[in-house]
């Protein structure tokens, strides 16, 4: 259905679930490396394989990173939590339970102040954000889809299994209307940036450091409307789970999806399944995941292999202390450094590139140029490929590009393909310009001889500017542009000429 | 020459010392023994291959004169429950045969640290199950004293291996009496420590809040020497204690040496002198509290009126915690695999492996186990017996306001018949009463001989228990207890077990 009569019709109601890896040198409950990659099966200790015999012990930095998230999150940090048997068979989940928390988690009651393109302000209010181990990979064999319906066989990789992870989990968000896609992407990205500012993930979705479980339910304005003359709650409907969201950009996109997959389903007359949705990047569609009722039963209970987590108030208060500032008056205080318009800040925001920004800026690269890169020739090549512009360059080779042409080592053109070189991976932009022979040619010697060579094919060119037809040149310097490939500075070029036909 | 499996570890510790024998003479006589006796004892389930060797290694450490431990060339018994690198680990069960585990439990560790030479592997009731050793999926374990007879539950074949003299010292694992119900049928000595005094690391896991790893002996000397050796806190373990322990063995010395128990305050728990015991178990215990009080013991009767309460909960904890500790056989990364006829999913083979892999016993607790977890059922049994729990240590806290030690029978009955209580579950768990709440609170336990009942001719035994923490009390105490015993009797009780057939 039509986003804007799904939207007349219905009122989506939202609540998201998002998992932060923490980059911590080991694993929640063992000394195995936490470290992404590697040969399948080698981060891994008895411990995270789950033989028998082996206890867990709580990574001390995996606590104080989770209190610091909890703390930049608004929340209360309880004195006293505990860990909890999450309890189902499934081959990725070694002792097949999951070391979670359930009814004490370490943080509860925050909030997040979250701002949409136009610079409205939005309050998320936080439910809790809990510590649990992340289980290993799957890899589905066999079949057309990767996915786990029809393959002949799975393969298990443990080495993510133990990773720590940050569960935040929202209460109901009422009252997003239109804006709930977008509310959607910035609320991720919000998260995003608190807990890069904070150092304590890579934050990168295309990885799986941070993923966003979106729960989406519609109710029609007539229920809610004959609810509330009724004085009654208005009812909520039946929600769907979409998982597989990789991108910030797919959170909006599949979050616009469903909310008019369910308008077309229930304006029809049908009923929601409660279920999850895979999101399919390519197609940018959702299909049914497995049914998901409210009764599944994790038969949780306290964890006996491990004591409460009982953080001291001088810990917790000296966490509190070290947090870096709330994004708001980040935002407020880089406007002002990097000197932008308010518009042109509030691109950089929409963008959701404050960060790499930031980091390209602190690298040695001017704001403004750090924006235009940013925002422009990376954020169309991330677009292309459907992947966060983060995902395709690192801050630190942005801001040796920009070095570059700053330095007039190459020309915008000439770093746009150094540009698709560094992210094609071929290493650096220095190696890029030079294992492709990009660099600008500055020796006024090999312009002089193209020069003399279109000269030589335009013979009246010369006459023409003396005779004050300046954009003569024009058709000169494009022919040694083009004869030298694009590695001529055209600048120098024009120089040239004009000086050629002044003698 | 004296037979060297008759001595005590104390005693084979004096003569290894002094160089009059080696450990590899002591070993050896242990493993003709085994060659011996064990066809009809089924002690174990796999003799080690390696004994000599490690024997003729300790020699050598002497000659050269390294400082070593007072039970450095010691055999000892190690029950299958705990994992180590270079023998089997089965916990008595299917599903895990054949099973070598890639690391040593802790206390493993810590004998061969320590010098002790390990024997092989005790028998068991599969995971730790049982009170009668018949519930090992390799068949049952028989009583020294009477091989139509159980050895005790579930560490019989570490009791039956010190009670028929293959070993000298055996460790076993306590979650409900494991250790103490046995070595009161065979006449030895076991002591579960306080929870978190001995490392659980590598104890392949029944019931983590209850399971505790101790020695299995002959006197109590040699548990203290033992105990010495493998308490202590272990980094691996979050619920071992940093408790800085005093030497058990120093204790156990000055309580033989005092034979006096001038103001010690021996509790009789009311609720465990019940006149449903078997009546030769209560007139030896009456006897024993006469002998206390004519060596200065002040007597007092304490009431522990939630002991009642302590089976029932015992019966829902053990099996919630076990229902998710023994999830984790399922055949994926370690044990027995089951393929199903005509293949199937990941779901067919775990539950193909887990029907073939676990006995009955552990089926009927794994079922138990999940329906008290179970939404819905959690707050009346696993939540009510938690509350139980609360309640049974307040009664021992109470208790011990009044006595230093608490003393009981260590079993109500003396060994039954092999196949006797097979058929009765209840009947089966009940004899596990006077045990089992020790294990609730955490406090530690000792049982020991105090006679052979008039009736049947079968050892007896004393259950004595002190404060968490207070280990100590039970080797000063114990001891002296021992002492004073075997000064009236003119001889060890395991003295007049009955020379079995050698083959």
């Amino acid at each position: 259905m039509d986003y804007d009569r799904a939207l007349e019709l219905f009122e989506p109601v939202l609540g998201f679930e998002v998992h932060v890896e923490l980059n911590t040198r080991t694993k929640m409950f063992s000394d195995a490396p936490n470290f992404f990659g590697g040969e399948p099966n080698t981060n891994v200790t008895p411990v995270d394989l789950g033989l028998p015999g082996t206890l867990p012990v709580v990574n001390e930095k995996a606590i104080h990173y989770s209190i610091s998230l909890g703390l930049a999150l608004g929340c209360s940090i309880r004195p006293s939590s505990r860990f909890a048997r999450k309890n189902y068979f499934y081959p990725d989940l070694a002792k097949n339970y999951q070391i979670s928390q359930y009814d004490e988690p370490i943080a509860y009651d925050g909030n997040v102040e979250v701002e949409l393109s136009d610079g409205r302000l939005f309050q998320i209010s936080i439910e809790r954000a809990h510590m649990e181990e992340d289980a290993g990979k799957l890899t589905h064999v066999g079949g057309s889809t990767g996915r786990i319906q029809g393959a002949e066989y799975s393969l298990v990789d443990y080495n993510r299994a133990g990773v720590p992870l940050v569960e935040i989990v929202t209460n109901i968000i009422y009252g997003a209307d239109r804006d709930a896609p977008e509310l959607a992407k910035a609320y991720v990205s919000t998260i995003r940036d608190i807990v890069r500012s904070l150092g304590i993930s890579d934050a990168k979705m295309e990885r799986g450091n941070l993923r966003c479980d979106a729960n989406i339910s519609l109710r029609s304005r007539q229920s809610v409307a004959d609810a509330l003359a009724a004085g009654d709650p208005p009812p909520l409907g039946t929600r769907t789970e979409t998982k597989n969201v990789n991108s910030l950009r797919s959170v909006e996109r599949s979050i616009r999806y469903e909310i008019q997959r369910q308008a077309a389903i229930l304006d029809a007359g049908g009923t929601i399944i409660q279920e999850t949705r895979h999101w399919h990047e390519d197609t940018g569609v959702t299909s049914a995941g497995r049914p998901k009722s409210d009764a599944d039963d994790y038969r949780y209970f306290p964890e006996p292999d491990l004591l409460p987590v009982e953080p001291s108030l001088e810990l917790i208060e000296s966490l509190r202390a070290a947090l870096p500032e709330a994004p708001a008056i980040r935002r407020r205080r880089l406007r002002e450094a990097w000197g932008f318009t308010e518009l042109e800040f509030q691109d950089v925001v929409n963008s959701g590139l404050l960060v790499e920004i930031e980091e390209t800026t602190a690298a040695g690269a001017s704001p403004a140029q750090a924006r235009k890169w940013w925002t422009g020739e990376i954020a169309r090549l991330a677009n292309a490929a459907s992947v966060d512009a983060s995902s395709l360059v690192s801050s630190i080779h942005v801001s040796e590009l920009i070095g570059l042409i700053e330095a007039g080592e190459l020309t915008d053109r000439l770093a746009r393909q150094a540009l698709e070189g560094v992210v094609a991976g071929e290493g650096s932009p220095i190696e890029v310009v030079a294992s492709r022979g990009l660099a600008v040619v500055s020796d006024d010697g090999a312009l002089i001889a193209a020069i003399d060579e279109a000269l030589a094919a335009q013979p009246d060119v010369l006459e023409k500017i003396r005779d004050g037809k300046v954009q003569a040149a024009g058709a000169v310097i494009g022919a040694v542009m083009k004869a030298m490939k694009g590695t001529a500075d055209a600048a120098r070029v024009r120089e040239l000429v004009l000086e050629r036909a002044q003698q | 020459m004296t037979d060297l499996t008759r001595l005590s570890a104390s005693e084979l510790s004096e003569k290894l010392q002094s160089r009059e024998i080696s450990s590899v003479e002591v070993t050896r006589a242990h493993l003709d023994r085994i060659a011996a006796v064990d066809g009809d004892i089924h002690a174990f389930l796999h003799i080690s291959k390696d004994a000599i060797d490690t024997a003729e290694g300790i020699d050598v450490l002497r000659r050269i004169g390294e400082d070593l431990g007072p039970l450095a060339g010691v055999p000892i018994a190690i029950k299958d429950v705990l994992c180590t690198l270079d023998m089997p680990s089965t916990a008595g069960s299917k599903i895990l045969q054949g099973w070598i585990p890639p690391y040593d439990a802790t206390v493993v560790r810590k004998l061969r640290e320590a010098n002790l030479v390990p024997l092989g592997k005790t028998n068991m009731d599969e995971f730790a199950m049982g009170s009668s050793t018949e519930h090992s999926a390799y068949g049952p374990t028989h009583n020294p004293w009477d091989l139509d007879r159980i050895p005790g539950g579930s560490g019989g074949g570490s009791a039956a291996a010190v009670a028929a003299f293959e070993a000298p010292l055996a460790l076993g694992s306590d979650t409900g009496g494991s250790i103490r119900q046995p070595a009161a049928v065979t006449g030895s000595v076991g002591v579960k420590p306080t929870y978190g005094g001995v490392s659980r690391y590598g104890a392949i896991a029944l019931a983590s809040s209850l399971d505790q790893v101790g020695p299995v002996t002959r006197t109590v000397l040699d548990a203290a020497l033992l105990h010495d050796v493998i308490g202590g806190h272990d980094p691996r373990d979050s619920t071992s204690l940093r408790d800085e322990w005093p030497s058990f063995a120093d204790a156990a010395r000055a309580g033989a040496r005092g034979r006096s128990l001038e103001g010690v305050r021996v509790g009789v728990v009311k609720e465990l002198d019940a006149p449903g015991f078997q009546a030769g178990v209560s007139q030896r215990f009456h006897e024993t509290l006469e002998l206390l009080a004519a060596n200065g013991a002040e007597i007092v009767e304490v009431s522990a009126p939630n002991f009642e309460y302590a089976v029932a909960a015992y019966y829902l904890i053990l099996p919630a915690e076990a229902s998710s500790n023994l999830a984790k056989f399922d055949s994926v990364r370690f044990g027995l695999r089951v393929n199903p006829v005509g293949g199937g999913t990941v779901e067919d083979v775990m539950a193909a492996t887990r029907e073939a892999g676990f006995g009955p016993e552990v089926k009927r607790r794994i079922i138990l186990g999940t329906y008290a977890l179970s939404a819905g059922y959690y707050d009346a049994y696993y939540g009510s017996a938690q509350k139980v729990r609360t309640l049974i240590q307040r009664d021992f806290a109470s208790a011990f306001d009044k006595a230093d030690v608490l003393v009981s029978p260590a079993a109500p009955t003396t060994a039954f018949k092999l196949g006797e209580k097979l058929e009765d579950p209840l009947a089966m768990y009940l004899n596990d009463v006077t045990t089992i709440p020790a294990n609730l609170a955490g406090i530690p336990g000792m049982g020991l001989p105090m006679g052979l009942a008039p009736e049947d001719g079968l050892p007896t035994g004393l259950q004595i228990m002190a404060p968490a923490r207070q280990d100590v009390r039970l080797y000063s105490v114990g001891a002296a207890i021992e002492a004073l015993l075997e000064d009236k009797w003119g001889r060890t009780l395991i003295s007049q077990v009955p020379e079995l057939v050698t083959r």
